[in-house]
C-alpha cells in the first residue's frame, strides 16, 4: 500500500491547488486522477480572473498558489476590467491558451518534488473508527493522514442534450460512484446544474461581421510576467430577434424547460434559453468569440449556453451575424451534479463528522475556476498542517475574499452554484488586488505555504511601503505651496501631509512630484496604491471599529457537536437555524440570517476563548 | 447625530490588561438605560468603553468625582450649559468593573424625558453610541469579567428585554414603525442593488448602464427628505414635554402685553402706554386644552439708542426665531410680518384694521380673545397630537434613522461608485437595525431579477 500524508482525489483547478498547497506546507501529497492529462483542464471558458474572482487569483497569488503564475504562462489577451469604477473593484481578467495551460500547469507541479500524481479511478473510501484514512482505487490502496475530495461535477453527473442523457462528470469523461460513498458516509448531498455552449470552428466565422475587443496594452499580469506572446482579440457579436424565435419555437426540447432537470442552476450565468425565458423584453444579448489558443481554431462562443438538442443548436446559431455558416465542433450541453451541503464542514473545509476529510471545488456547491483553486489552496495547507502538526491557515472576512467565501460556504450554505461577486465583502474596501499581499502573505508566511525567496521579496516590499508612507505622511504642504508649484487647488488655508492631497483629483502623479521633487523616485504602483488607502482612508477609518467587534466574536469559539436543544433560553426555532449550520465561532453564529442578540447570549456559556 | 461615532477611533496599542492580540483597534464606546424603563423613581444610565470617563467630563463642570465614589453631581449638557439633571454619578476605571471596561453610571431621575435628554448628550459625544441589545453582557463576556453561570442568567433576562422592547416599539408604532422602515429599506436595497450590479459585472457582461445614476439620485433625495421629516417629527415628544413656545411679537406699544395678560388672564406682564416699556422677555404658562405652552412677551422692535432695550430687542428676535408661533401685532400701516399671525390689537378704538389680520381682538374689553385662544387650542392640538405617540420615540431608532438619512445624502453627492455603494449600504445596514437585518442575498436578488447577468 501507498503511504501518503495528504491525498488529493482530482486534478481539476482545486486539486492541483490544493496538491501544490500541502506539498509547500511539507506534506507528501498524492494527486490522483483519472487522465494524466486532467491537470490544468479548462472545462468552461478559456479565461480566468474577472471581478472578484480576479481578486481570488491575486489572493491565491499572494499565498504562494500556482493559479496566477500559470495563467500568466498561457495568457493569449489580458485586460483590467472596471478601470472605470475605482481600485477596489478593479478585475485582472485574462483570456487564455487551453493547451498552454495545462502544460503549464503539468510544469508547476513537476516542479513539486513532493507531489507524485497517480492515474487510478477512484473506488471508495477507506475508514477506520470514525476517521477517512485514505482511499481505495483501481490501482490499489492509498493511505494518508488526510483526504482531500475535488471531484468537480463528476459525483453522480448527468450530461443533458435536448432529452438525451448521458452519465458523465465531462463530455468524454465517466462520472463517479464516489457520491454514494458520501452519501453513506452521512454528508448532506445536494444537487445543482450547470452548462456550456457548443464550440465552433474559427475558420467558419465570417469576421468582418464581427466586432473585435482587444487586451490592454498595459496590463500587468497576477505574477508581474513578462515576454508574452502579440495579444488575441475576442469577437463580439449579438443575439436578435430571429434567435430568440428559434428558441421561443424549441423552448419544449431544452432540457431544462422540457422538464429533464429539475435542479438549480446559476442566475448570473444563464443559458440563453433562460436569458429568452426571464428577459424576453431585451432586443438581443451579448455574444464574446473567445479564442481557445494560438495554435487552435476552436472559439468559445461565451453567452449560448445551452441545453437545446444540437439540431436546434445549429439553427439559432446560423441566426446570429457572422455565425452563419459556422461549423459546430461540439455541441453545447447541461449538466446536473451532485454537491455537498458546505454547511458540513469547518472553515479548514474539513468535514465536521469525519476526521481526516477535505472537501473543495464545485464538490461543495461552487461555480468557476477561481473560486475552486482558492478552496484548494484552504483545503491543502490546512489537511497538511492537520497531518504535520503544523500551524492551519487562517483567514477571515476581514482580509480576503477567500476568507469570505469559506464563510458564506460555511455559514449560509448555497442554493444556487455559488460564484464570488464584490458585493459579497463588507469590507470591500480593504479587499483589494493591489494590497493582496499586505493582507494575506503574513498569513501564508504563518501557514508555511511561502517560500523563502517570496519571502524576502514580500518583506522588502513591506518595508518599502512602509517607508514611502512615513515619507507621505512627513511631507506637509499648504494649498498656497500646491499653487506655487503650479498645481491649481482651492485655497482653504489647510496644511496637509502628501498622503491626505493625494486623495485630491488634480494630485496626479505629475502634480505630486512638482510640489515634492523628492518624491519622483518612488515606483509609481507603490504611489498609486498609497492613493487608493488615502482616497479611502475615512470609509476605512469607520469600518475599523466594524473589524475590531468581528474579530472580538471570531475569537469566542463554540463548543463542537452542542446539543442546541438544551441551551437554556433558545428558542426552538433558533435551535433549529443553529442546528443546520452548526457555527464554528460566536461571529459566525451571528451572521446566521435570523439569529437574535438574545440568542448570542445564550450561547456565551457554551464557548470557549481561541488560544 | 451617530454617523460621526466610528471617527474617533484609532489605532492605538492596548492597554495592559487586554492582553488578546486580537484586540488591536479601541472598541467605541457604548450607553444605554440599564435600568427598568421610565418614568420610574431612578433612571440608571450606563456608559462603558474607552472614552467614558471622558464623557462624564464633558457633563459635568469642575472636577470629576473620584473613583469608586457615588457622588452628587449637576450634569449640564454639554453644548447648550443647560441643566440636564441632578444626579449620583460615578466612575469605575477600568478594568475591575461589570464590564471590563471603563465604567460610567449615571442615576438620574427617572423621568423619560430626562432619560432621553441624557442619552441624547452622552451619544453626541464622539466615538459614542447606543449599545446594541445585550451588548454590556458581550463586553463584560469579552474582557473574562462574566463567569458562564452568571451569562446563564442574564440570557433570560435578555431575551425578556429585547421582547418587551419589541412590544413597546408595536405598541408605540401599531408596527407602523417597522413598515415604514421596511419599505424604506427595500427602495435603498433598489437602488443599491443597481450600484452593486455596476460594480459587480464589467460592461460586457450584463446590461447595467451608468445611466441609472441620475434616476437614483432622485430616489435618494426623495427618500432623504421622508427621514428627515420623521426624524423631524420625533421633536413632536420633545414638545409635548417642554410645552410650546409661543413669542408675542410687534412694534412697540402695539399691546402686546395686554394680550398676553389677556390669554393669560394674569397681570403678568407690566402694561404702560408708554412705548418701550418690556425689556427683558416675560414668560408666561398657559393651558392649550392640555398642552402646555409658554406665552412670550418680547420688547416691541424699533430703532432704539438704549442700550438695555437694544439688547432686549436682540433677544425678542432670537425668541422669535426659535418660535414654534409667533403672534404678530400689527397696527394698519404696518408691513406685513414675515412669519405668523397677523393680529390686529386695539379694535375697541374702531381703527382701521390691518389687511392681513387674521384676528381683530381688544385686550382691553377681550373681544375676540376667546377666539384667538380656540384658535390657539386647534393649532396646538395639531402640532402635538398628543393623543398619538411619536414614531420615533426610541433613541435607537432616531439614531438609526439619522445615520440612514446621512449616508444616503453622502451618496448622492458622491461621483466615486464604490464609495457610494458604501454609503447606500450603510444606510441599508441602518435601517436593517430597525427592520431586521439585510443579507447580501437580498441585494443579488435584486440584481438577478432586474438585470440579464452572464455573457
Amino acid at each position: 500500500m501507498l503511504e501518503f500524508d495528504v491525498v488529493v482525489v482530482g486534478a481539476g483547478h482545486a486539486g492541483c491547488e490544493a496538491a501544490a498547497a500541502a506539498a509547500r506546507v511539507g506534506a507528501r501529497v498524492a494527486l490522483v486522477t483519472m487522465d494524466a492529462n486532467d491537470p490544468g483542464t479548462l472545462s468552461c471558458n478559456p479565461a480566468i480572473g474577472g471581478i472578484g474572482k480576479g481578486h481570488l487569483v491575486c489572493e491565491i497569488q499572494a499565498l504562494g498558489g500556482i493559479m496566477g503564475r500559470v495563467t500568466d504562462q498561457a495568457a493569449l489577451q489580458m485586460r483590467l476590467l472596471n478601470r472605470s469604477k475605482g481600485p477596489a473593484v478593479h478585475g485582472p481578467r485574462a483570456q487564455v491558451d487551453r493547451r498552454r495551460y495545462r502544460t503549464a500547469m503539468a510544469q508547476a507541479l513537476a516542479t513539486e518534488p513532493n507531489v507524485a500524481i497517480i492515474v487510478a479511478q477512484v473506488t471508495g473510501l477507506r475508514c477506520a473508527g470514525g476517521s477517512v484514512v485514505g482511499l481505495t482505487t483501481t490501482q490499489g490502496d492509498i493511505a494518508a493522514a488526510a483526504t482531500i475530495l475535488t471531484t468537480g461535477t463528476f459525483l453522480g453527473g448527468v450530461m443533458h442534450l435536448g432529452d438525451q442523457r448521458e452519465a458523465g462528470g465531462r463530455v468524454g469523461a465517466a462520472a463517479s460512484s464516489l457520491g454514494d460513498a458520501l452519501r453513506d458516509l452521512g454528508l448532506p448531498v445536494a444537487r445543482l446544474k450547470t452548462g456550456t455552449p457548443a464550440r465552433i470552428d474559427g475558420r467558419s466565422i465570417d469576421w468582418a461581421r464581427v466586432a473585435m475587443q482587444h487586451g490592454d496594452d498595459d496590463a500587468a499580469g497576477f505574477d508581474g510576467m513578462s515576454g508574452r506572446d502579440p495579444q488575441l482579440p475576442c469577437g463580439v457579436t449579438r443575439t436578435n430577434a430571429a434567435t430568440h424565435q428559434v428558441i421561443r419555437d424549441n423552448l419544449h426540447q431544452s432540457a431544462l424547460y422540457g422538464g429533464h432537470i429539475a435542479s438549480v442552476g446559476p442566475r448570473y450565468c444563464p443559458s440563453i434559453e433562460d436569458k429568452v425565458v426571464r428577459f424576453g423584453d431585451r432586443d438581443g444579448h451579448q455574444i464574446f468569440l473567445e479564442p481557445e489558443g494560438y495554435d487552435d481554431f476552436t472559439i468559445y462562443p461565451n453567452g449560448l449556453s445551452t441545453s437545446l438538442p444540437l439540431g436546434v443548436q445549429q439553427q439559432f446559431i446560423a441566426t446570429i451575424a457572422g455565425l452563419e455558416r459556422a461549423i459546430i465542433l461540439r455541441p453545447g450541453y447541461a449538466i446536473e451534479y451532485d454537491h455537498i451541503d458546505p454547511r458540513a464542514l469547518a472553515p479548514t473545509l474539513a468535514a465536521k463528522a469525519l476526521h481526516g476529510l477535505y472537501l473543495a471545488g464545485q464538490i461543495n456547491g461552487t461555480t468557476g475556476y477561481e473560486e475552486a483553486a482558492a478552496q484548494g489552496l484552504v483545503a491543502g495547507a490546512n489537511a497538511a498542517a492537520a497531518a504535520l502538526e503544523t500551524a492551519p491557515l487562517s483567514l477571515d472576512r476581514t482580509n480576503s475574499y477567500i476568507g469570505v467565501m469559506i464563510d458564506d460556504l460555511t455559514t449560509h450554505g448555497v442554493t444556487e452554484p455559488y460564484r464570488m461577486f464584490t458585493s459579497r465583502a463588507e469590507y470591500r474596501l480593504r479587499l483589494r488586488t493591489d494590497n493582496a499581499e499586505a493582507r494575506l502573505t503574513p498569513a501564508g508566511i504563518a501557514g508555511n505555504l511561502i517560500s523563502a525567496e517570496h519571502r524576502r521579496r514580500f518583506e522588502t516590499a513591506t518595508t518599502l511601503r512602509l517607508a514611502a508612507r512615513q515619507q507621505l505622511d512627513d511631507l506637509m504642504a499648504s494649498p498656497s505651496r500646491l499653487q506655487n508649484a503650479g498645481v491649481e487647488t482651492r485655497q482653504d488655508g489647510v496644511v496637509r501631509s502628501a498622503f491626505d492631497w493625494l486623495r485630491f483629483p488634480m494630485m496626479t502623479a505629475d502634480a505630486v512630484v512638482k510640489v515634492w521633487p523628492e518624491l519622483r523616485e518612488m515606483p509609481t504602483t507603490l504611489l498609486e496604491s498609497l492613493r487608493v488607502d488615502s482616497s479611502y482612508q475615512s470609509y476605512l477609518t469607520r469600518q475599523d471599529a466594524d473589524v475590531a467587534s468581528f474579530q472580538r466574536d471570531e475569537n469566542v469559539e463554540l463548543i463542537q457537536n452542542l446539543d442546541y436543544r438544551q441551551v437554556p433560553g433558545l428558542s426552538h426555532e433558533m435551535a433549529d437555524r443553529l442546528i443546520a449550520a452548526r457555527p464554528v465561532t460566536l461571529g459566525a453564529a451571528g451572521r446566521i440570517p435570523g439569529v437574535t442578540p438574545a440568542a448570542l447570549i445564550a450561547l456565551l456559556p457554551f464557548t470557549r476563548r481561541a488560544a | 447625530m451617530v454617523s460621526n461615532s466610528g471617527k474617533s477611533c484609532s489605532l492605538r496599542p492596548c492597554p495592559s490588561h487586554h492582553s488578546k492580540p486580537s484586540c488591536r483597534v479601541t472598541a467605541s464606546t457604548i450607553a444605554a438605560l440599564a435600568s427598568g424603563r421610565p418614568p420610574s423613581a431612578v433612571a440608571v444610565v450606563r456608559i462603558s468603553g474607552p472614552t467614558a470617563a471622558a464623557v462624564l467630563a464633558a457633563l459635568l463642570r469642575g472636577p470629576p468625582p473620584p473613583p469608586r465614589r457615588l457622588s452628587l453631581r449637576r450634569l449640564l449638557d454639554p453644548d447648550s450649559a443647560t441643566l440636564l439633571d441632578t444626579a449620583l454619578v460615578v466612575l469605575f476605571p477600568a478594568p475591575n468593573t461589570a464590564t471590563g471596561e471603563d465604567l460610567v453610571e449615571l442615576h438620574l431621575h427617572g423621568g423619560q424625558a430626562v432619560v432621553s435628554d441624557v442619552l441624547d448628550a452622552v451619544t453626541r459625544h464622539p466615538g459614542v453610541r447606543l449599545a446594541l441589545p445585550g451588548e454590556f453582557t458581550r463586553r463584560a463576556f469579552a474582557n473574562q469579567r462574566l463567569d458562564l453561570a452568571q451569562v446563564e442568567g442574564l440570557a433570560d433576562l435578555i431575551a425578556a428585554e429585547t421582547s418587551s422592547q419589541r412590544q413597546q416599539a408595536l405598541a408605540l408604532a401599531g408596527g407602523a414603525l417597522s413598515q415604514l422602515a421596511d419599505g424604506w429599506r427595500s427602495r435603498i436595497i433598489a437602488v443599491l442593488a443597481e450600484a452593486e450590479a455596476g460594480l459587480d459585472f464589467a460592461e460586457d457582461e450584463a446590461d447595467v448602464a451608468d445611466r441609472l445614476i441620475v434616476s437614483s439620485n432622485v430616489a435618494l433625495s426623495g427618500l432623504v427628505d421622508e427621514l428627515e421629516t420623521l426624524i423631524a417629527d420625533s421633536g413632536r415628544a420633545a414638545r409635548i414635554r417642554d410645552g410650546l413656545a409661543i413669542v408675542v411679537s410687534g412694534a412697540p406699544n402695539v399691546g402686546k402685553s395686554s394680550l398676553v395678560n389677556a390669554l393669560s388672564m394674569r397681570d403678568a406682564a407690566i402694561v404702560t402706554p408708554v412705548a418701550g416699556t418690556t425689556r427683558d422677555p416675560i414668560e408666561v404658562p398657559i393651558n392649550l386644552g392640555g398642552v402646555a405652552a409658554t406665552l412670550i412677551d418680547t420688547a416691541g422692535i424699533r430703532e432704539s439708542h438704549d442700550l438695555i432695550e437694544q439688547e432686549g430687542i436682540r433677544r425678542a428676535r432670537a425668541r422669535a426665531a426659535d418660535a414654534d408661533l409667533v403672534l404678530a401685532l400689527v397696527a394698519a400701516d404696518d408691513a406685513a410680518p414675515d412669519t405668523g399671525w397677523a393680529i390686529a390689537n386695539k379694535c375697541d378704538l374702531g381703527e382701521r384694521s390691518h389687511p392681513q389680520a387674521r384676528f381683530q381682538v381688544s385686550a382691553l374689553t377681550g373681544a375676540g380673545i376667546s377666539e384667538l385662544r380656540a384658535a390657539l387650542t386647534d393649532w396646538a392640538q395639531a402640532v402635538t397630537r398628543p393623543g398619538e405617540p411619536a414614531l420615533l420615540a426610541h433613541a435607537r431608532h432616531r439614531a438609526a434613522f439619522a445615520d440612514a438619512a446621512a449616508a444616503l445624502q453622502h451618496a448622492a453627492m458622491s461621483a466615486d461608485l464604490v464609495l457610494r455603494t458604501e454609503d447606500l449600504r450603510r444606510a441599508a445596514h441602518a435601517l436593517g437595525r430597525v427592520a431586521g437585518r439585510v443579507d447580501v442575498d437580498d441585494v443579488l436578488d435584486r440584481i438577478f431579477s432586474q438585470f440579464c447577468i452572464g455573457k
